[in-house]
């Protein structure tokens, strides 16, 4: 995997050079710190798991920025209107077949493939979204309640472990099907919003009724998504908050705030940002399930979960095309995160890194 | 508030720039109640370096822990006072300030030594960020390429070779010796008016200990620090301090000039500990050491807390506390064979 220790060391070195070039002795005086992140570059192109894993997340990363961009059919037209014959055609693979939609058309006759291409979008966007906004909630909860014990970490772990006792599924379940009526009456209100959000999904404006619906699931994961966070953070810092560095923290007069931001939570990152990838895999998966059950979007938007729920009907005589290939879509973005979370985890643990360290010097006596 | 502490009648001698009364600490454990501190006093003059030596356990990191409020639940500080009087002349009692004059006195007035520098100093964060840090805290609005010449200013003057470099660094890049001069440059990174080293060199090799006393002693020269050490190590004592309070199982037995323990103890403890240091010009057969060992404080012993142990002790050792008799000027002693009848 040397290209990808090439092709990182060569964005670090970009980077220091920009920096050197606005303040000259930045790398002199940066150069640990440069040593640090060639080692984590060296680190992550030594696990061939967490290289085939970042490769997928970059494809699915770019494809859900450009999909709806380049996705040749619009899925608001139904091809079943125009000829019954598009409903459910099966893929038509380069050598033996040509010139019909390469993976098949579902129940409206648009093509599998450019209808996935919007559906990557809609689970990306939300599944980021709601690691993003979750954890930092849970962080924050955990950190407060490690740190200052006693009745605040008695009554913040109750309430965390209310949430935790409480199926997950069931409470979104709940929060889908009360929201949607309320949140669809203040994008009716507010067009900014509305097209806002029409663009994050790639949908388009008209369909804020749609909208609505992917909020409330985002809404409704971010609610269940924290308990986790807030549990791994309060353990991690029960533990840090006894080294004598965060009593030295206190006798230099710092605030309560900036030692649980600037001394308690970069120690206790490393776990989370490695749980952080892996909820990203399952936040996909558990938004596609909660449209699967149909709490989310309905028609046209081509919402993975919802497409393969749709499919299930005529499965699979019809539609086997259809459920197989957007299941393994999931199936691969489920894999990409998970397997880059791996390398991650190796990557931050700072006791495998030394032993990475130590392995790069020798190989590096080896040369001469 | 200048009006509100008078009121609380917070006298402190005008050359004293800490003075600790009756200052009693208590853990309660499952176990039992501990007696960590009980009635301990002392005072620090402006400049001057004091001392407070004994067997480990005997509760003088605990003093200076209660000191600087960073006593926490099992533990409670039951009574006692610490003056401490501020920059602006304030006097304030240390155990009683609300939380915001402490942090503003914590780090900037009085600064912390650790015993351990490889575990005070954040592994994420480098040495130029923790002066910076410290810096920053206590004055509003100050740039970082400041105080990062400061770091280097200091670094420089806590005997750090090529200082420029170092601090930048990591606290992993560096080893024990400079990791605990770095500690000791965060600490003096404010000018502290009071300086609290809490066995400063036990984690080091003999040549860089004598390095580190010659700093600290220097800097306290510099900057007219108050400086109380804590240490067992009775070598450090005679270098660097000018009084020396010896305590014994939560209690100060003795207290007294440098000169005055040393020439001429009086305790019976005291005594012991100094024949226990072993003198390295002659060849012994067998180390000296006190019989029996330090008394557990759940339970202390009654009356004299050193009684089990003392060769003299007498029936009202056991069962009468001895008061603080003085011997000579400044020397004070803890012990009924000195009783005036």
């Amino acid at each position: 995997m040397e290209f990808m220790y090439k092709a990182l060391k060569k964005v670090i070195w970009l980077y220091a050079n920009a920096r050197e070039k606005f303040s000259p002795g930045w790398i002199t005086k940066n150069s640990s710190r440069i040593r640090e992140w060639e080692l984590m570059a060296y680190a992550y192109s030594k696990s061939p798991i967490g290289v085939v894993g970042g490769i997928i997340v970059f494809i699915v990363f770019i494809l859900s920025v450009i999909g709806p961009m380049i996705s040749w059919e619009p899925y608001w037209e139904y091809k079943i209107v125009i000829n019954e014959s598009y409903r459910y055609m099966p893929p038509c693979l380069p050598p033996s077949c040509s010139g019909n939609p390469l993976l098949g058309t579902d129940e409206w006759g648009r093509d599998v493939l450019a209808m996935s291409l919007y559906g990557m979008r809609i689970s990306f966007v939300i599944s980021i979204v709601v690691v993003l906004l979750g954890a930092p909630l849970g962080i924050i909860l955990g950190l407060l309640a490690g740190y200052k014990g006693g009745l605040i970490d008695e009554v913040l772990m109750r309430v965390t472990d209310i949430f935790l006792a409480f199926p997950g599924l069931v409470l979104a379940i709940a929060f889908a099907s009360v929201l949607p009526q309320r949140l669809r009456g203040v994008l009716e209100a507010n067009s900014a919003l509305r097209v806002f959000f029409a663009s994050l999904f790639g949908l388009r404006e008209a369909e804020y009724g749609q909208i609505a619906a992917l909020l409330s699931i985002w809404f409704a994961m971010v609610i269940v998504w924290w308990p986790g966070y807030a549990r791994i953070v309060r353990g991690s810092t029960l533990s840090v908050k006894e080294m004598p560095f965060i009593e030295a923290a206190k006798l230099s007069g710092l605030s309560t705030w900036s030692i649980l931001f600037r001394h308690l939570l970069p120690n206790v990152i490393s776990p989370i940002l490695v749980m952080m990838t892996f909820d990203i895999a399952t936040a996909t998966l558990f938004a596609a399930a909660l449209s699967f059950l149909g709490l989310g979007p309905q028609e046209p938007v081509p919402e993975l979960g919802f497409m393969i729920s749709k499919a299930g009907q005529f499965f699979p005589e019809r539609s086997s095309h259809v459920v197989i290939y957007l299941g393994s879509l999931l199936l691969f973005i489920a894999i990409g995160w998970n397997l880059l979370g791996d390398a991650l985890r190796d990557i931050l643990d700072p006791r495998t890194r030394r032993a990475i360290e130590y392995r790069l010097e020798k190989e590096k006596k080896k040369r001469g | 508030m200048i009006v509100f502490y008078m009121d609380n009648n917070l006298y402190l001698p005008e050359n004293e720039i800490l003075r600790v009364e009756d200052l009693v600490v208590k853990f309660y454990t499952y176990a039992g109640v501990v007696h960590a501190v009980s009635g301990v006093s002392f005072y620090v003059k402006n400049g001057e370096a004091i001392a407070l030596v004994g067997e480990t356990g005997c509760g003088k990191t605990v003093t200076t822990r209660a000191i600087t409020r960073l006593i926490e639940s099992p533990g409670r500080v039951e009574s006692g006072r610490a003056l401490f009087r501020r920059p602006n002349g304030v006097v304030v009692d240390l155990l009683k300030v609300d939380p915001e004059t402490l942090r503003e006195i914590r780090g900037k007035e009085i600064a912390y030594i650790f015993q351990d520098p490889t575990s005070a100093l954040d592994p994420l964060y480098t040495i130029g960020f923790h002066i910076h840090e410290t810096i920053a805290e206590h004055s509003k609005n100050i740039k970082k390429k400041y105080t990062f010449k400061k770091a280097v200013e200091l670094l420089r003057q806590a005997l750090i070779p090529n200082p420029e470099v170092r601090v930048k660094n990591y606290p992993h890049e560096m080893s024990g010796g400079m990791r605990q001069r770095s500690v000791i440059a965060i600490s003096l990174s404010n000018s502290p008016r009071l300086l609290i080293a809490d066995e400063p060199t036990t984690n080091l090799d003999v040549t860089i200990q004598a390095q580190i006393l010659d700093l600290l002693r220097g800097l306290q020269e510099q900057y007219k620090m108050g400086v109380i050490l804590i240490t067992h190590n009775l070598g450090i004592v005679a270098e660097m301090a000018n009084r020396v309070y010896v305590m014994y199982a939560g209690k100060i037995v003795e207290e007294g000039t440098t000169e005055q323990i040393f020439y001429n103890p009086q305790h019976p403890y005291t005594k012991l500990l100094l024949r226990a240091v072993p003198d390295p010009t002659k060849r012994v057969e067998k180390l000296e050491s006190i019989p029996g060992v330090v008394p557990s404080l759940i339970n202390p012993p009654l009356g004299c807390r050193f009684h089990p142990r003392c060769p003299f002790a007498t029936t009202k050792c056991a069962s009468e506390e001895p008061p603080m008799i003085q011997v000579e000027n400044e020397h004070r002693v803890s012990c009924w064979l000195f009783e005036k009848s």
